[in-house]
């Protein structure tokens, strides 16, 4: 298996009636590192994760991960596959606490099949983990109903959920949004420590000045269109991206 | 309400002690817990010995299958997110199951019950499975018109004795055995039910009904869990039903009738949505109740239609969640 086929999309296009949400993306990623997508709304980056993730099927194009094609298989297949996502739209099991929260990926046949997660143990293993996440461990904030807790909570909650499956692949959808400055601050240092434990990761993102902090490469969407990919400095710099995505006008 | 206040709700110190293992070490705070359900246990054990004839003893029967269908209606509905309206299904499936099987081949109803209760989930749960994986009302729907479409199929192929049905079936030795049968099957229900949707299955039902985005995104498959909750609820729903024609010694079209499909549904929504014990509740009240509003003649159902409104007015929570409230919490004026 080579460096560049961890994950590969390949000319995927979906439309919805007359709009092409996406419009023949492709890009790689190599595992262990971090893609941020970008673009200004409605330039189609939720329906990308919709696609890789399985919610939604590509009219054309394909998806591999591992050498493997995945483009038609039901979402939790390729959960199971190991990757898996957060939701832009916070919707949290809001009549469970926040540690039962964790019971669909602490469930499910991936974590039993590779961390052997037994009858019982899974209270412990979802405090360890929401402590891990930001959540006080002798506070009561993990065992608060979750449509009790801020949204600051619920988003870690939602990453908890993502972390809690032991994936290969996390796709964050806007993780970051209607955040605080100093909770963002709280949240890079998670993110970070994901990456060091070589996951391999793709936000997306309106935060700009954060996101290029943590991401290797940055992929720019437009009108469903891929319209650059690269460093994030070098792909600020060029023109389409300056026009599409920060409003300057392209000078004649 | 006063203006400047507010009522402000408190738990009693009673009911935050008896959250722990701690309970065990004082006898208060056992009762604390106990009493509840020992009220239901022994309620529904001792109602039979009080009551005056056999007219009452029955009404206690048909009383406790209406329940039976209410919680499982309850359980599909608010724990697993699945809003069923096959109350009918599930009764005329087990029903012709039992009643089919005690005409033809003359098995006791030792044997057609249990058959009938799990051939009867698996054929229900087969018959619904088309619906499972679709989002929305479509689940609702197709329980409705599943009993018409069966009672048609009977009605027009004169299968299972067509529009007369299955008459002279076994009946249960005596009037006390058909009354602790039910009650028991009953209890044990209530109690199952409400210790399942805390267990992990449980909870994983409750987050499909919540969310079934973030499961299949947790790598689970819903279809199968929905599947087995529906293969539970229909048990229960057949083990009625089987219950059922033993009764009565016949089972029949009216099996299919909406009554067993609408009824439980004004049970839950009286008693409390999502408790389980709710339902029950419910279904103690309006069954009586409809009993003794059947001497009005036709105004029967203006009388009952008004109660029900009333209460759903006043009490949207229902019943059992407000006693449950009540119990648990004390209430005060606090300045604002």
């Amino acid at each position: 298996m080579s460096e560049e086929s961890f994950l590969q999309v390949r000319e995927v296009s979906k439309s919805f009636g007359g709009v092409k949400a996406v419009d023949g993306v492709s890009f790689d990623l190599a595992k262990g590192k971090t893609l941020g997508i970008i673009g200004p709304n409605g330039s189609g980056k939720t329906t990308l994760v919709n696609l890789i993730t399985g919610f939604i099927r590509p009219d054309s194009g394909k998806i591999f991960f591992k050498d493997k094609d995945i483009t038609r298989l039901p979402p939790h297949i390729i959960a199971d596959l190991g990757i898996t996502r957060t939701f832009q739209i916070m919707r949290p099991y809001y009549t469970l606490p926040a540690y039962k929260n964790l019971i669909a990926p602490l469930f499910s046949p991936r974590v039993k099949r590779t961390s052997g997660g037994k009858f019982g143990e899974r209270d412990s293993v979802a405090i360890d983990l929401l402590e891990e996440i930001g959540f006080e461990r002798d506070s009561y904030v993990p065992y608060k109903l979750a449509s009790t807790l801020p949204l600051g909570y619920l988003k870690r909650l939602e990453l908890a959920r993502c972390i809690a499956l032991r994936p290969e692949v996390i796709i964050c959808d806007e993780i970051f949004s209607g955040l605080s400055m100093a909770e963002i601050a709280t949240m890079i240092p998670l993110i970070e420590k994901l990456q060091m434990e070589g996951i391999t990761i793709i936000m997306i993102e309106h935060r700009l000045r954060e996101l290029f902090r943590i991401v290797d490469k940055v992929m720019v969407m437009n009108f469903g269109e891929k319209i650059a990919e690269g460093k994030p400095q070098e792909v600020m710099e060029t023109e389409r991206v300056k026009e599409a995505y920060l409003g300057i006008e392209r000078r004649k | 309400m006063t203006a400047g206040k507010r009522k402000e709700r408190l738990d009693r110190g009673i009911k935050v002690r008896t959250e722990g293992i701690y309970t065990l070490s004082s006898w208060r705070e056992m009762i604390y817990l106990v009493a509840p359900r020992l009220v239901l246990i022994l309620g529904l054990l001792i109602i039979p010995l009080l009551l005056p004839s056999s007219y009452y003893q029955k009404l206690i029967c048909i009383m406790c299958i209406y329940a039976l269908l209410a919680i499982s209606f309850d359980f599909l509905t608010n724990f697993v997110g699945l809003v069923c309206l096959g109350g009918a299904l599930f009764m005329g499936v087990g029903g012709y199951i039992a009643g089919g099987l005690n005409s033809a081949f003359g098995l006791s109803p030792i044997l057609t019950i249990p058959i009938a209760t799990l051939g009867g989930a698996i054929i229900c749960t087969v018959l619904l499975l088309p619906c499972l994986p679709i989002r929305g009302v479509y689940f609702a729907i197709v329980t409705l018109v599943y009993p018409l479409l069966l009672l048609k199929i009977i009605e027009a192929t004169r299968i299972l004795g067509g529009t007369d049905g299955l008459p002279g079936l076994t009946t249960f030795p005596n009037i006390w055995i058909d009354q602790y049968l039910i009650i028991g099957i009953t209890i044990l229900s209530i109690f199952g039910l409400r210790r399942l949707v805390n267990e992990d299955i449980g909870l994983l039902f409750r987050s499909i009904k919540d969310n079934d985005q973030a499961v299949k995104a947790s790598g689970i498959g819903i279809t199968r869990y929905k599947a087995l909750a529906v293969f539970i609820a229909s048990g229960i729903g057949c083990l009625a039903g089987a219950y059922l024609c033993h009764l009565y010694a016949w089972v029949g079209i009216s099996f299919f009738a909406l009554d067993f499909s609408i009824l439980p549904i004004a049970a839950a929504v009286l008693g409390g949505m999502g408790t389980i014990a709710g339902p029950f509740l419910g279904a103690a009240i309006l069954v009586p109740l409809s009993e003794i509003l059947r001497a009005l003649g036709g105004l029967r159902i203006v009388f009952y239609a008004l109660i029900l409104i009333l209460i759903i007015g006043i009490r949207p929570e229902g019943l059992f969640n407000y006693f449950q409230r009540k119990y648990h919490q004390f209430e005060h004026w606090i300045e604002v």
